[in-house]
C-alpha cells in the first residue's frame, strides 16, 4: 500500500492536477489549433499537387516528386530545427508556432500528394475514356468522375498519415510552442512532481484515441469493392 | 542568395563538423539495430496476443496497440526519461529511448501484422486445421508467411518511420545524428551541420521512400 | 437507307503505329447515314484501334477522318465538341460506379451541354426508356446486371444525340443470356435510323441487321460487302477461313 500511495502521489497528485489543469488545457487548445491548421493546409496542398501532376508537365512533375520525396525522407524534427534556427539568419523571422505549422503542413502535403496520386492512378483508364467520349473536358472528367472515386480510396491511408503527423505537434516543445508537452514539462519543473507529465500523456490519449478509432472505422467502411 | 549559401551550405563548417556528425550517425545506426528488431518482435507478440480466444485478452491487446499509437513518441520518451525517475527508476538516455521506442514501434508494427493476418482469408485457416495442423502451427507455417507478404510494403514503410524517429532521441541528449548536428550548429551559429545531417538522412532513406511509392501504387491499383 | 446523302464517317488512308508496330496500315472506309457497318476480324487485326481513332481516344499516325464533313484529325478541332457528335460504347461498359444510372446519363448533358438539371433528367429518362431501363434510373451500376449496365452505357451515349455511334465489342464481356438484351437495343437503334459502326463477334446479329460487313486482318481491310455475300460467298481466302471458324 505504501508503494501504491507513493505511485499515486508521484503521478496522480490531486493538488498538482488542480493547480496545473488550466495550463494543460491551454496546451490542449494550442495543440488542437495547430493540428487543425496543419491538417487543412497540408491536405489541400497535397491534393493540389496531385492534381497538377495529372497534367503531366515534365518539369512540374520532377519538382513535385523531388519535394515529396524530400519531405517524406527527412525526419520532421530536422526540418523544424533547420527552419527555426536557419531562417532568422537569412532575415526571415517566423514565430515558433508558424515554423511548426509550416514544416508539418509541408510534410503532410508530401504524404498526402503520394496518397492522392496513388488513388488517381488506380482509377481505371476506362473511366477517363468513357467520360471524355461524352465530350467532358479533362478538368470536368477529373472533377466529376475521377476525383470523387479516387478520394474515396484515399480516406484510410490519409487518416492514418494525418494522425501520425499531427502527433508531431509535440515537437513544438523543442522550439517553445506552448502545446501540451511544453506545458507539461514546464509544470513538472515547477512542481517537482511527475503528475503534469501524466496529465499531458492523458490529454494526448483523450485527444487522439477517438481519432485512431475513427480512423479504423473509416478504414473498414471505405473498403468497398469497386465495380 | 549569398546569405542562404553561407547559412545553409557552408562547406568549410560542414567539413569541420563531419567527424562529430559521423559519430552521431554511428549512434543512430546502433539505435536502429536495437529498436527495429525489438519492435518487429514486440509487434508480432502484440498481434498474436490479439488473436487470443479470450475476449478480455484480445481487448487488452487492441487497447494497448491503440493506446501507444495515440501517444506521440516524444511524449512517451519524455515520460520515461523525466517522469519515471520520480518513481525511482532512473533510465539512461539510451535505456529511455529503447523503452519508449519499443512500446511505440511495437504498437505500430503490431497493427500492421494484425491487418496482415486478417487479410489472409478464413479459408486458409480452415484448410490447414482440417489437415490436422494445430493453431500455432497454422499460424507459423500457413498464415504468417502470407500475412507478412501482404503487408510487406507497410512494414518497410514503418521501418523508415522508425529510422526517422531516432531523431527525437536528440531531445534527451542522446548523441545521435541530429543531436550531434545541433551541437555543431549551436557552436558555430550556422545551420550547415544540420543540412549535412539532412543530407545523410536523405542518402539513407530516399531510395527506400522511392521504392515505397512504387509499391504503394501497385497495391492501390 | 439513303445512298446519295454525304457520308457521316469518312476515313482515308488511316495509319496507326504503336511502339514500332504498325497496327493500322492504310484504312479507307465510308459510312453512310443510317447504315450499320459491322467490322469483323481476328484479334490483333486493328478493329478496336480503328474505332478508337474515330473519336481520337487514339491519335492517328497518318490519314484523315471526317465526321459529317468535319476533319476531326486536324489539330484545330475542338475535341470535346466533336466527341458530343460521336457516341462510344465500350466492352467493359465503364459506367461511373459512384453515380446512379440516371446521373451517369445526365452528367454530360449538364456539364458539357449546359442543360438545366430538370431538362437533362427528362432527356436522360427518355434515353433510359429507349433501352428499357427507365425503372432502374435510381439504381447504382453495382446493383445492375452486366447487360443492364451496358444498356445504361448505350443510353449515356444516346442522350447526347450523336450523329454516329461506335460500338467496341459491346457484348464480349457479357454472360451469354444477357447478350440478347443488348443486341435488341442495338436493333432498335438501327430501326430508329442511327448510324452505327460496330466491332463484334456476333455474326448472327451482323447477318440480320448489318448493311455492310467489313473483314479486317493485320491492319488492312481485306474485304467488304453486304452480309449475305460476306457470310455465304466471300471472295478472299482469309475471309473464308475466318467465317468458317465462327460458323461452328
Amino acid at each position: 500500500m505504501e508503494a501504491w500511495s507513493r505511485f499515486l502521489d508521484t503521478f496522480f497528485n490531486w493538488d498538482v492536477m488542480e493547480r496545473y489543469f488550466p495550463a494543460i488545457m491551454k496546451g490542449v487548445v494550442v495543440t488542437i489549433e495547430i493540428a487543425a491548421a496543419i491538417v487543412i493546409t497540408g491536405t489541400l496542398l497535397g491534393l493540389a499537387l496531385a492534381i497538377v501532376r495529372t497534367f503531366r508537365l515534365l518539369v512540374m512533375n520532377a519538382l513535385i516528386v523531388i519535394f515529396v520525396d524530400m519531405f517524406r525522407a527527412l525526419p520532421p524534427l530536422v526540418l523544424v530545427l533547420l527552419v527555426y534556427f536557419g531562417l532568422p539568419n537569412i532575415g526571415i523571422n517566423l514565430p515558433s508556432f508558424a515554423v511548426l505549422w509550416l514544416v508539418l503542413a509541408l510534410v503532410l502535403a508530401a504524404f498526402a500528394e503520394e496518397i492522392f496520386w496513388a488513388g488517381i492512378l488506380s482509377i481505371p483508364k476506362g473511366q477517363w475514356e468513357a467520360a471524355r467520349s461524352t465530350g467532358l473536358s479533362f478538368l470536368g472528367t477529373l472533377a466529376y468522375v475521377v476525383l470523387p472515386q479516387a478520394i474515396r480510396l484515399t480516406v484510410p491511408p490519409l487518416t492514418n498519415r494525418t494522425i501520425a503527423i499531427t502527433k508531431n505537434t509535440a515537437l513544438g516543445t523543442v522550439i517553445g510552442v506552448g502545446e501540451i508537452l511544453n506545458q507539461a514539462t514546464t509544470a513538472q519543473s515547477f512542481s517537482g512532481n511527475a503528475t503534469p507529465l501524466m496529465m499531458g500523456a492523458i490529454a494526448y490519449v483523450i485527444l487522439f484515441i477517438p481519432v485512431v478509432v475513427l480512423g479504423r472505422f473509416l478504414e473498414t467502411r471505405f473498403a468497398w469493392r469497386r465495380i | 542568395m549569398e546569405a542562404i549559401i553561407q547559412q545553409f551550405f557552408n562547406l568549410s563548417i560542414m567539413e569541420r563538423a563531419l567527424p562529430l556528425i559521423l559519430s552521431g550517425l554511428k549512434q543512430t545506426i546502433v539505435i536502429c539495430l536495437i529498436v527495429i528488431p525489438l519492435g518487429l518482435a514486440g509487434g508480432l507478440a502484440f498481434a498474436i496476443i490479439s488473436l487470443s480466444r479470450l475476449r478480455t485478452v484480445r481487448w487488452a491487446a487492441v487497447a494497448g496497440i491503440d493506446f501507444f499509437r495515440a501517444i506521440p513518441p516524444l511524449v512517451l520518451l519524455i515520460f520515461v526519461y523525466a517522469g519515471l525517475p520520480f518513481a525511482g527508476f532512473r533510465p539512461s538516455p539510451m535505456m529511455a529511448v529503447a523503452i519508449a521506442f519499443l512500446l511505440n514501434t511495437s504498437s505500430y508494427y503490431g497493427e500492421i501484422y494484425r491487418a496482415g493476418i486478417e487479410s489472409v482469408g478464413q479459408g486458409q485457416w480452415d484448410a490447414a486445421r482440417s489437415t490436422g495442423l494445430q493453431g500455432y502451427q497454422t499460424l507459423a507455417y500457413v498464415v504468417l508467411p502470407q500475412a507478412v507478404r501482404n503487408v510487406l510494403p507497410d512494414l518497410v514503410s514503418n521501418t523508415v518511420e522508425v529510422v526517422k524517429l531516432t531523431s527525437i532521441a536528440s531531445v534527451v541528449a542522446l548523441p545521435e545524428l541530429l543531436y550531434s548536428a545541433d551541437m555543431a550548429r549551436s557552436v558555430t551559429f550556422n545551420s550547415s551541420p544540420i543540412v549535412l545531417a539532412a543530407a545523410i538522412y536523405l542518402v539513407m532513406l530516399w531510395p527506400i521512400v522511392r521504392l515505397i511509392s512504387r509499391l504503394e501504387r501497385r497495391v492501390a491499383a | 437507307m439513303t445512298t446519295d446523302a454525304p457520308p457521316i464517317l469518312e476515313i482515308r488512308g488511316l495509319r496507326k503505329t504503336f511502339h514500332d508496330v504498325e497496327v493500322l496500315r492504310g484504312i479507307n472506309l465510308v459510312v453512310l447515314p443510317q447504315q450499320l457497318v459491322f467490322v469483323i476480324g481476328p484479334s490483333g487485326s486493328g478493329k478496336s484501334t480503328l474505332l478508337r481513332c474515330c473519336n481520337r481516344l487514339e491519335e492517328a499516325s497518318a490519314g484523315s477522318i471526317r465526321v459529317d464533313g468535319v476533319d476531326i484529325t486536324s489539330r484545330s478541332t475542338d475535341i470535346n465538341a466533336m466527341r458530343r457528335q460521336i457516341g462510344m460504347v465500350f466492352q467493359s461498359f465503364n459506367l461511373y460506379p459512384h453515380m446512379t444510372a440516371l446521373r451517369n446519363v445526365t452528367l454530360a448533358l449538364v456539364k458539357v451541354l449546359g442543360k438545366p438539371r430538370a431538362e437533362a433528367e427528362r432527356i436522360g429518362m427518355a434515353a433510359l426508356d429507349r433501352v428499357g431501363l427507365a425503372d432502374k434510373a435510381r439504381s447504382y451500376p453495382g446493383q445492375l446486371s452486366g447487360g443492364q449496365q451496358q444498356r445504361v452505357a448505350i443510353a449515356r451515349a444516346l442522350a447526347l444525340e450523336p450523329k454516329v455511334m461506335l460500338f467496341d465489342e459491346p457484348t464480349s464481356a457479357l454472360d451469354p443470356e444477357l447478350v440478347g438484351s443488348v443486341l435488341n437495343v442495338m436493333r432498335e437503334l438501327k430501326r430508329g435510323g442511327m448510324t452505327m459502326l460496330v466491332v463484334s463477334h456476333e455474326m448472327r446479329f451482323a447477318r440480320d441487321a448489318a448493311d455492310r460487313v467489313i473483314f479486317m486482318d493485320h491492319g488492312v481491310i481485306v474485304e467488304e460487302g453486304p452480309p449475305q455475300q460476306m457470310f455465304s460467298v466471300p471472295s478472299e481466302a482469309r475471309t473464308r477461313a475466318f467465317i468458317a471458324e465462327f460458323a461452328r
